[in-house]
């Protein structure tokens, strides 16, 4: 039956895969994309309909089990922030080869910006380089419909799609209709064409020019998407080229209609036919695109020299960060709204570790010891624990990606750095930590991992971890020997226990594990209030 | 008619939730509405905010644009004060005046007071205190909503009473009830102020 619910963009992009008949979603939390997994997760539809909501262990694993749904026929869900496409790019861009058999569409939340993030990278970039068709809708009633639409494009033309939602999306709510058939899940399958699964060169050269017959096919059905659209205006003095979101803030500013021609894409690859409409229109384009300069670096050159392009390249719009409705009136031309002067006497207020979070005893040990080692290098990691390298204690060095921490403390101790310390926590550890732990025993490293364990996924708000309750059993078992296993616990009343602990690992060299482990705070008081 | 609201306060404060009973009673009465939240790292002590627009026509930004916002609610004082580019001319500011205090740099709270008293159209209300005083200190967030329904107008306060049932109902009758009475007293103070 049609509701009318209240939804984030993720909630409405999960909706929209539940009622496309989904099978299972595959996700690792990373924000804005968490929801998304979190609300397939806790919907009536999952449990009746069996539906895979387990969290995976990384980006990777969760692609390459989405893909092996496909294979079996079935609809699949992939999903994490844009980042995580880079963990699993090596399994994103051989779905592009082997295709999708049953619908398979890939979630990637941006983060322009960086609200939560280490980056701005654009997803959009990496459907043209796989070939793969990107969508990206405008609004939280768009997202629905386009992820059902996504299933059905993504079996017809046997290819993944990669949904591509920003922050503003994605964090977001409002009001969603949605549609009234609940589809029935796919039944086991198999691909019709099976050469393209094993992607052995021989197979992989005749897949590869089929692939770029499709984008050709796929730039097509953008040119004629329902979602891609050229509007009429009185004023031909602009046109404008608005990708995803950017759309709202062009309307925002013009809620009598705006007055130039406007091209709305949320459907790509880019359709180049309908931008050489535009073109014939006006002699001044505007690109307004969420993120990258996507579209405006390839428009740049492609019109005849009497075309001005206007957009993020030339300062028409800022270079970085996301768009905002005063960023579009400003390039627009309007007048800025009346507006009070910021107030002098705000001082900033950035996050901080929680007041009595482990993380925040582990760091106060660690200091503490780390005062008689001058050399001493710390290497962090991603999550709640980056936070340590801001006052009170400044404890990093690094932080660049998931599992660097012990990789590069790898890279150091060998070149001469010591004591060598790597800090990670339990979920990223099992995320992209374990395998540099491998080699840090295979190289017999002088390097000292501290695993500081709170049981969960805490930045993101709480979610599973993989390893929970195994920690010392995986590093016993990928070969740190197990009287430099040590596991303490992050307490004021133990700080000279753990500082023992952590001088005594310092001085063996040789690969050490010490194991931090207090629950997260925001999970024990959610655990006491259950009970 | 349509209200633009900026929701500020502190991560862990709870702003959402006044932003959830307000969703409740416009989706109830047919509104359009877009609420755009902070999640992740900021959301660990630092200062969050929600943009939460509402509208008897479509609403196409999920942002407020400088100078847009009618109403600036924050649970607390400074945090209020970091969005007023955001505030229209004629716009109301309705916060709590008990600072969260968990930075070394924060004001002295005389001049946070002042830049407030500075605008035109300002409650400045003890929230902490009074929920207190009513026996349900985590009412605070009700009684600022309270306070800011006398402003609100494209919400009758019973249709926010209406929402809170809804929202807190499972939670049994003494939630909802104590929720109420927050809210009332929050509504009472300004018109009384």
């Amino acid at each position: 039956m049609a509701q009318k619910n209240l939804l984030l963009g993720d909630e409405a992009l999960a909706l929209g895969a539940l009622h496309a008949g989904l099978s299972g979603v595959y996700a690792y939390p990373g924000t804005p994309s968490t929801e998304i997994t979190e609300y397939i997760q806790a919907h009536p539809l999952t449990a009746e309909r069996k539906v895979h909501c387990d969290w995976s262990s990384n980006e990777k694993t969760a692609m390459e089990a989405a893909l092996g749904m496909s294979y079996a026929g079935k609809r699949a869900l992939v999903c994490f922030k844009h980042v995580g496409l880079n963990v699993c790019a090596d399994a994103f861009m051989g779905s592009a080869t082997t295709g999708a058999n049953g619908g398979l569409v890939i979630a990637s939340c941006d983060d322009p910006s960086m609200h939560s993030s280490q980056n701005e990278q654009d997803s959009r970039f990496y459907g043209s380089f796989a070939m793969m068709p990107v969508f990206e809708p405008s609004n939280q009633q768009e997202t629905y419909q386009m992820t059902r639409a996504a299933y059905d494009y993504s079996e017809k033309r046997g290819i993944p799609v990669l949904m591509r939602l920003t922050t503003r999306m994605a964090h977001s709510r409002a009001v969603v209709e949605n549609g009234e058939d609940i589809r029935e899940q796919n039944s086991l399958h198999y691909p019709e064409k099976t050469r393209q699964w094993v992607t052995l060169p021989v197979n992989a050269r005749i897949r590869n020019r089929e692939l770029i017959k499709d984008y050709a096919q796929f730039e097509d059905d953008a040119v004629h998407s329902p979602f891609n659209s050229l509007t009429e205006g009185k004023d031909n003095g602009l046109g404008i080229i608005a990708c995803g979101i950017a759309y709202n803030y062009l309307m925002e500013n013009y809620p009598d209609g705006c007055p130039y021609p406007v091209l709305k894409v949320s459907q790509y690859p880019f359709p180049k036919e309908l931008a050489r409409q535009l073109a014939t229109k006006t002699g001044r384009i505007l690109v307004m695109e969420e993120g990258q300069a996507l579209v405006e670096e390839r428009l740049r050159g492609v019109f005849p020299s009497g075309i001005q392009i206007l957009g993020r390249l030339d300062g028409t719009l800022p270079r970085d960060g996301e768009l905002t409705p005063d960023a579009v009136r400003c390039a627009l031309g309007l007048p800025a709204l009346p507006q009070y002067p910021a107030a002098e006497v705000v001082a900033p207020r950035p996050p901080a570790l929680c007041q009595g979070c482990g993380h925040r005893d582990f760091y106060t040990a660690l200091n503490n010891v780390l005062k008689d080692y001058e050399g001493a290098r710390v290497f962090g990691d991603i999550g709640c624990y980056t936070l340590g390298w801001m006052p009170p204690f400044k404890s990093l060095h690094t932080c660049v990606e998931m599992g660097a921490s012990l990789t590069m403390a790898q890279g150091a101790a060998y070149s001469g750095t010591w004591p060598a310390v790597a800090v990670i926590g339990d979920s990223t550890f099992t995320h992209s930590g374990m395998t540099g732990l491998l080699d840090a025993v295979n190289g017999k490293a002088d390097v000292t991992l501290c695993i500081s364990d709170n049981l969960t996924t805490g930045m993101t708000g709480g979610q599973d971890s993989a390893g929970t309750g195994r920690i010392e059993a995986i590093c016993e078992g990928i070969g740190v020997e197990k009287e430099h296993i040590r596991t303490i616990v992050p307490l004021p009343k133990n700080y000279p226990d753990m500082e023992k602990v952590i001088r005594e690992e310092l001085e063996y060299h040789g690969v050490s594990v010490i194991v931090c482990r207090r629950e997260c705070i925001q999970t024990l008081r959610r655990h006491a209030a259950k009970k | 008619m349509k209200k633009d609201i900026i929701l500020a306060g502190v991560g862990g404060q709870g702003i959402l939730s006044i932003a959830t009973v307000i969703g409740s009673a416009a989706l109830e009465q047919g509104l359009y509405l877009k609420q755009a939240e902070v999640h992740g790292m900021s959301q660990r002590g630092g200062d969050v905010q929600s943009n939460l627009r509402l509208s008897s026509a479509p609403i196409y930004s999920d942002l407020i644009p400088k100078g847009g916002a009618d109403l600036i609610v924050s649970l607390e004082p400074m945090e209020a004060l970091r969005y007023v580019p955001y505030l229209a001319p004629d716009g109301w500011i309705i916060t709590n005046t008990t600072p969260l205090v968990n930075i070394p740099d924060y004001p002295p709270m005389d001049r946070v007071l002042e830049a407030l008293n500075g605008f035109p159209q300002v409650l400045a209300m003890d929230v902490d205190g009074m929920a207190k005083d009513l026996g349900s200190p985590r009412g605070a967030n009700m009684v600022l909503l309270g306070a800011m329904s006398a402003v609100l107008h494209i919400l009758e306060p019973e249709k926010l009473r209406e929402g809170i049932r809804r929202v807190f109902g499972r939670k049994g009758e003494a939630v909802v009830a104590s929720n109420i009475k927050a809210f009332d007293a929050g509504l009472a103070h300004f018109q009384n102020r």
